[in-house]
């Protein structure tokens, strides 16, 4: 079973008659990007930097589509000049779930800074930020995110909380055996 | 068969004769004066800003509007700032759009300044490598001809680098109003009433 908030997520991208879902993966993101990978009526774009997904979803709504982009706090950083150049210039919508670590009970130093760096980065930019921690929380500001984008033309992310998706201990997670040197 | 720098104007001239109903997405810079130069229309996005993003922009078009042609003019220092779209394009593989990066070898904005292009990277080899099976370098009319064939009946995705001589433009500018490039860009694509209220 996907996680709740992901199921409510994709639920509302056909709602909103979302084309395109540009992601760069993530844990948290997982089981999103897999049901947006199995929709035939969703372009689901991997791609190698976070900042294509600014363009992508630049362009997807110069050509009269709506999207998502989906990413790790870490992408935020990767994506500030495309905001501000691109989406606060122009008043294009966007709209963006960015599923957190750095936050609550990290076990890797070199994603604090950057996480706890996203929303006031997001904030300088222009973007309304959503920071959510329980699946009710998530779906709702999913739902509001989408239609402030889309309706109310603008830039809008919704913040996964580490609380939410788990502070895993990610080298446990992945590997069949630790050893420390 | 000579090898040589074209002209950009007489470049785009040429390209522009064979566009048709394609929409045009520009990187920053000297493409957008280009255009603005060659074949000004609603249904041309300018860009201003966001360097390395024109690429991705053209595949965001591509993908939503799957019945048109859409064309991306952008120079050689905007394309090296997004190269990994290349490899987005290619996994994407949407059929109707084409990338034509006009390659002086040098950042033309900000005082022409040698680009990698001119040290030696081949964009078009990055592309192909990148998993875009047809890529072209133009540098010479008989390969500009083949450039303009391969755009109105070629495969695509496609990525064309075109080796154009620097030098100072005459600035042909259109508007720098972001809201109003990207509003009637919509408005010509989807008419003004999708345009303003989308569904």
């Amino acid at each position: 079973m996907p996680d709740a908030w992901t199921a409510e997520a994709h639920r509302l991208f056909k709602e909103f008659n979302i084309k395109t879902v540009g992601y760069v993966p993530d844990a948290g993101l997982t089981d999103l990007i897999n049901s947006c990978e199995a929709d035939n009526d969703i372009n689901a774009v991997v791609m190698t930097t976070e900042e294509e997904g600014i363009g992508l979803s630049a362009g997807a709504w110069l050509g009269g589509d709506k999207s998502a982009v989906l990413m790790q706090s870490s992408g935020v950083g990767n994506t500030v000049n495309a905001i501000a150049s691109i989406i606060t210039s122009c008043q294009f919508p966007l709209f963006m779930i960015v599923t957190m670590r750095g936050q609550y009970g990290e076990s890797n130093p070199w994603q604090i800074p950057m996480g706890q760096a996203v929303a006031p980065v997001l904030k300088s930019l222009g973007v309304h930020v959503f920071e959510v921690e329980t699946d009710k929380e998530a779906a709702e500001a999913i739902e509001a995110g989408l239609k402030m984008a889309f309706v109310s033309n603008a830039a809008v992310a919704v913040l996964i909380g580490q609380k939410l998706i788990g502070a895993k201990s990610f080298i446990a997670d992945v590997a069949e055996e630790v050893t420390h040197v | 068969m000579s090898d040589l720098k074209l002209n950009r104007s007489d470049v785009m001239k040429k390209i522009m004769a064979v566009r048709n109903n394609a929409l045009v997405i520009t990187g920053l810079g000297s493409p957008v004066w280009d255009l603005a130069a060659s074949d000004h229309r609603p249904d041309n996005f300018y860009s201003w800003g966001g360097m390395g993003c024109a690429i991705s922009m053209g595949l965001g078009c591509a993908l939503a509007q799957s019945d048109k042609k859409v064309w991306v003019i952008t120079g050689d220092g905007e394309a090296l700032m997004g190269l990994g779209s290349l490899a987005t394009v290619a996994a994407q593989r949407p059929s109707n759009l084409a990338v034509i990066v006009l390659d002086n070898e040098h950042y033309g904005e900000t005082g022409m300044q040698r680009t990698h292009t001119s040290h030696g990277t081949d964009i078009a080899a990055i592309a192909s490598g990148a998993g875009i099976q047809t890529t072209m370098t133009v540098n010479n009319p008989e390969t500009l001809e083949g450039l303009t064939t391969a755009l109105t009946s070629g495969l695509l995705p496609m990525v064309a680098v075109i080796k154009v001589a620097a030098g100072k433009p005459n600035l042909i500018l259109p508007s720098r109003d972001g809201v109003y490039i990207k509003n009637q860009f919509r408005q010509a694509v989807l008419g003004a009433t999708e345009a303003m209220h989308s569904s």
